[in-house]
Parts: C-alpha cells; sequence; structure tokens
C-alpha cells in the first residue's frame, strides 16, 4: 500500500469484484459458513427475512467504512473491543429505526436484531478486509457481503414461507382450489431445522456447479 | 429359469462398454443381479467372502416383514368395519384393508425406486439394493388413510437428504423409512398424531385413539387387553399393532443371522428398565402402568426389531450395540411418559441414537485399544 499508485475509478474491476464475488464464490453463508444462526432463527417468513437483509447490509456497510478509516488509529491490541462499540452503535441506531417505522417486523425479529452483534460476518470482514483496506473498497466489501447475506436469507425466506404458510410476503398465494383438492401447508418448513436443509441443498447445487470449491 | 438366463446373455452386450444402451448400464445390472447371484468376482487384495451378498440379505427381511404386513392388511379392514359396527367376513375385510394397503405400498417403491435409479445411473454406481427393505418399512409406519402424495413426498425426501446425500446405502446415518416418518411428522402432524387417523375411514361418533392416546390423557381404563395389544387388533400405524406378528419377523431376522439379536433384547432392557423406574417413581396413573406395557403399545416393539437393527445405522461394535440399544429403549419409554406433544417416542429415539451411533463405536474402540496397551505395556515391564 505504501507505493503510490494512480487513481482508481469507483467502480473500478476490482471494486465491482468486492460485490460480486461474496453474491457466489464467496458467499459468506455457503463457503464461509457464516451468520447461519440468524439465517435459521429468522427466514420463516419473507418480510422479517428481508428487513434482516437490510439491517445486516446496513450495518456490515457501514461498520466496514467507519473501522476502516479508523485503522491506522487503533492500537492492534485493543481493536477487537474497538470494532465492537462501532457494530454495537450502528445496531442500536438500526434497532431504533426499525421499532420506529415497521414495528410488527421487529417485534418479529424480537432479539435477532440485537444479536447482529455477535453476526461472524460483521467481525469477520472487519478483520478481514477493513482493518487493512481503504475506506472506500471497504465500503463496498461490506455492501457485497451483506448482499450475499441477504441473497440468501431471501432465498430461504422465501421458500420456507411459500410451502411453509402457502404466502408470499403475508398475502396467501396458494389457491384455494388446491387445498379443496387435499393440499396441506407442511409443518416442517416453518421449523428451523427445514432452513439448515434448504441451505445444505444451496450448497450441494452450488458446489455440484464449480467443482473448485469441493475440499477435499 | 434357463431362458431368463439366456434372455439376459444376449442383452447383456448392449450394455456394456460400446453397446447401444451404455448409459443405461446401471439399470440392466441392477435387475440382472437382482435375478441372479452375480459371477463378479473381485480380482485384487485380500477379501473375505459371505455366502450370502446383499440382494439376498435384503430379501431376508423383506421376507420377515410379511407377517406384519399381512396382519396390517388384515388389521386396516377390521378396524374399519368394527368403527362402522358393521357384520363383516373374512374377504370384504382383506379387500378393504389391501385397497387402503396396496396403493401406499406401490407409491412408496415406486417413488424410492425411481430416485435410486436416477441416482445411480447419475453417478455411474451400481443400483443399491437398501430402498428393497425401506419401500416396506416406510408403508408400514404410516397411519392406513395418509394422502398418497404425502407419502411420495416423504418417500423423496428420506431417498435424497436421509440417504443420497450421504452417498447412498451404507453411507447413510439416520434410518431413511424413520426419517420418512419423522418428516410426515413435523411435516404434516394433523395426518400423524391425533384420534381421527388411526382407523380408515372411521365412523364418526368411533373413538380412534390407540392406547397411547388413551395414556396420553391418563385414560388407562380405557386401554385395551392385552390380548389384544399382543394381537394386535387395536388402531394404529399399518404394520406395527400386532406385537404377535413382529415376533415371528423377529424369529426369521435372528434366526438367518440377519438383524442382531443383541440389540432387540438390550432395546427391550432399556424399555422394561425405564417402565420400572417410572413404577417406583408413580407421579401419574401413565407411570404406573406395569413396564411390560410399554412393549406391547405403539411402535415399541416394531421399532425394536425392525428399525434398530437396521445394520447401516446402529452401532458396529458389541459393546456398543448394548449401549445403543439399551438407550433407544429407555429414550422411548421417557418420551412416551413426559413428552405430551409426541405421543409415540420410539421413531425420535431411534433416530438420535442412530445419530450418537458413531461416537458410542468410537469410544468403544478407543477403550478397546486403551485397554489391550495397557496390557503390552504390563508385559514389557
Amino acid at each position: 500500500m505504501s507505493t503510490k499508485h494512480e487513481k482508481e475509478p469507483l467502480f473500478s474491476a476490482r471494486n465491482r469484484k468486492l460485490i460480486s464475488n461474496p453474491l457466489g464464490m464467496e458467499n459468506p453463508i455457503t463457503v464461509q459458513v457464516l451468520g447461519i444462526c440468524s439465517a435459521l432463527a429468522v427466514t420463516a417468513k419473507l418480510k422479517p427475512a428481508f428487513v434482516m437483509a437490510v439491517s445486516v447490509t446496513v450495518v456490515t456497510m457501514f461498520s466496514n467504512l467507519i473501522i476502516s478509516a479508523m485503522r491506522n488509529s487503533i492500537p492492534p491490541r485493543i481493536r477487537i473491543i474497538v470494532q465492537l462499540v462501532v457494530i454495537a452503535s450502528l445496531v442500536i441506531v438500526v434497532d431504533q429505526v426499525l421499532k420506529a417505522y415497521v414495528y410488527d417486523v421487529s417485534r418479529q425479529l424480537s432479539v435477532f436484531v440485537g444479536l447482529i452483534i455477535t453476526n461472524c460476518i460483521l467481525m469477520g470482514r472487519l478483520e478481514a478486509f477493513a482493518m487493512s483496506n481503504k475506506p472506500w473498497p471497504s465500503f463496498l466489501d461490506g455492501l457485497g457481503n451483506g448482499l450475499g447475506y441477504g441473497l440468501i436469507l431471501i432465498i430461504l425466506g422465501f421458500t420456507r414461507e411459500l410451502f411453509g404458510s402457502g404466502a408470499i410476503w403475508g398475502y396467501s398465494i396458494v389457491p384455494q382450489a388446491l387445498f379443496d383438492f387435499g393440499y396441506k401447508n407442511n409443518g416442517f418448513f416453518i421449523l428451523p431445522p427445514m432452513a439448515l436443509i434448504i441451505v445444505g441443498i444451496i450448497i450441494w447445487i452450488q458446489r455440484s456447479r464449480n467443482p473448485e470449491l469441493v475440499e477435499d | 429359469m434357463k431362458f431368463l438366463r439366456d434372455f439376459l446373455d444376449k442383452q447383456k452386450p448392449h450394455f456394456t462398454k460400446g453397446g447401444r444402451f451404455e448409459k443405461l448400464h446401471s439399470t440392466f445390472d441392477a435387475f440382472e443381479t437382482f435375478l441372479f447371484v452375480p459371477n463378479k468376482v473381485t480380482s485384487s487384495g485380500a477379501h473375505i467372502r459371505d455366502a450370502i451378498d446383499m440382494k439376498r440379505t435384503m430379501i431376508v427381511v423383506v421376507l420377515s416383514l410379511i407377517p406384519a404386513l399381512l396382519f396390517g392388511i388384515w388389521n386396516v379392514g377390521y378396524q374399519h368395519y368394527a368403527s362402522h359396527g358393521m357384520a363383516y367376513d373374512f374377504w370384504p375385510i382383506i379387500g378393504f384393508g389391501l385397497l387402503k394397503v396396496l396403493p401406499i405400498l406401490v407409491v412408496s417403491y415406486v417413488v424410492g425406486l425411481a430416485i435410486e435409479f436416477a441416482f445411480a445411473q447419475s453417478r455411474g454406481h451400481e443400483v443399491n439394493e437398501g430402498f428393497l427393505v425401506s419401500g416396506i418399512l416406510i408403508p408400514l409406519v404410516m397411519p392406513p388413510d395418509v394422502p398418497l402424495w404425502m407419502v411420495a413426498l416423504a418417500t423423496a425426501f428420506a431417498v435424497i437428504i436421509g440417504k443420497e446425500v450421504f452417498g447412498g446405502t451404507g453411507m447413510n446415518i439416520l434410518n431413511p423409512a424413520l426419517t420418512a416418518r419423522a418428516f410426515m411428522f413435523f411435516a404434516y402432524p394433523s395426518e400423524m398424531s391425533g384420534d381421527k387417523i388411526w382407523i380408515a375411514e372411521k365412523a364418526d361418533a368411533f373413538s380412534g385413539a390407540t392406547p397411547l392416546g388413551h395414556l396420553l390423557v391418563n385414560e388407562v381404563d380405557k386401554l385395551p387387553t392385552n390380548l389384544s395389544m399382543f394381537m394386535g387388533t387395536i388402531p394404529g400405524s399399518i404394520g406395527e399393532t400386532s406385537t404377535l406378528a413382529i415376533i415371528l419377523g423377529g424369529l426369521v431376522l435372528v434366526i438367518t443371522g440377519v438383524g442382531s439379536l443383541r440389540i432387540i433384547l438390550s432395546v427391550v432392557a432399556g424399555g422394561i428398565g425405564m417402565g420400572l423406574l417410572f413404577n417406583l417413581w408413580g407421579a401419574n396413573e401413565y407411570m404406573n402402568i406395569p413396564a411390560y406395557q410399554h412393549l406391547l403399545m405403539g411402535g415399541f416393539a416394531f421399532g425394536a426389531v425392525f428399525m434398530a437393527t437396521d445394520p447401516v445405522t446402529a452401532a458396529q461394535t458389541a459393546k456398543g450395540k448394548l449401549i445403543y440399544g439399551f438407550l433407544i429403549g429407555v429414550m422411548a419409554i421417557l418420551i412416551r411418559v413426559f413428552n405430551p406433544a409426541y405421543p409415540e417416542g420410539m421413531m425420535l429415539a431411534i433416530l438420535l441414537m442412530n445419530v450418537f451411533a458413531p461416537l458410542i463405536d468410537h469410544y468403544v474402540v478407543q477403550a478397546n485399544i486403551k485397554k489391550r496397551l495397557k496390557r503390552v505395556k504390563a508385559a514389557v515391564v
């Protein structure tokens, strides 16, 4: 980093990769297997899953940005506690915003908004990226990882609500005729183990399409 | 038989390398080895050979399930007519039972085998025999009125998530038939519990509660007699009501050496032990029923004989089998008596111990190594 280099365009190929990589080959959930707890806990319905995805994305973006801006003045020995203070402050802001504008969803997410603080994705990105990169790429890295996490959450929320409750975003979409015919909502999709199985299936598909992801 | 062999030999070149149907090679193989003991011999390394191969082993298990299946067919019909208070003859009963049970059996086999063949084909493996047994076990642990599409879904789930994901027959952690039942239990609880579903097309006024259902609400006086629970003329899943038919099947398994007597006995010991312990405690009526009655009710006998002994998912070491079986018995009764949400604990107990079986084996083996190392050290000193 010490060598002087030319000014990089804002969305250079390298920066674009910071966003697109976490969506696929470096996905925080399916490849790094981080943030699984909340992915299982809040995805029974699409709406809370979406709100959770947005919240985590906002927190990763801004915590990466702030820590990256501060990175040269944080004493290495206390860096974890400094990172936690930044994350915690952001989470409190997000929590208050959710309470003010989408109270019902905030009730559904309950403790899991607060638990964003302990989400491994956040600490992982701060340690692995923001501590050694400039603010703008760090911001994009946060955005990319938040979106990668959110993508999986939305797939989970969509599948689980569709098969578990016969609805999308709270609106019933499975026609009554199908129920008359004997169809029933699958209660297993409401339970967290099914979320784990769906994550497993996503990982299965991803790895069979990208053999380089398969470990020995 | 000769003409069948000739026919197969004539078709064979088409399915070997370079033939017209090379891609379907594993399908052909499956049928050929199903009909005839294969003449292929392992050519490298030292192997211990058993006189019986896997297909023949599986067929023994299927045969041992026949008494339970036949009795189940009769009982489905019998319960239906009895609930309507109608006069009944033997043949209408069998007819009604066949009408209910056969479709479930066919759906389970067709869906399961189709998935097995598809996976074997796409991976270039031989088709595994394991499903011959799972395919008959699944209908036997379903209630008689279960919708067929649910059976299809549960079977597909069990074969794909319970088995193929781990690498197919012999690699699975959980018993596939119980995985199918657990899937049904959690996905469609209203179809798998309560007192409405255990008698096919039951008359509305008639209580269709199983013995475990009665006990759940502390109606000990409504329990059927021990004799009818032993013979199996009670409502319940298709194949699990008759302890007698299950014992017959168990004898076949034990005499042919396919099923482990050690596991069966330790499950029974665990169940009776826990039952006696509850008798001592005696906090409610459920705890006070005689310990042996637990063995007659619900899926206990069926699970002990046919599910716990599954050679793939059970513990492998002799000592491990004792621990594994005993804990299944204990857990099953514990869940039954304590947890009102799960009237039958056998399924969950076996699945739980399936997960623990490798761990039990690991510690049994480690303990043995430690013991023998000590002996070596003592001898050297």
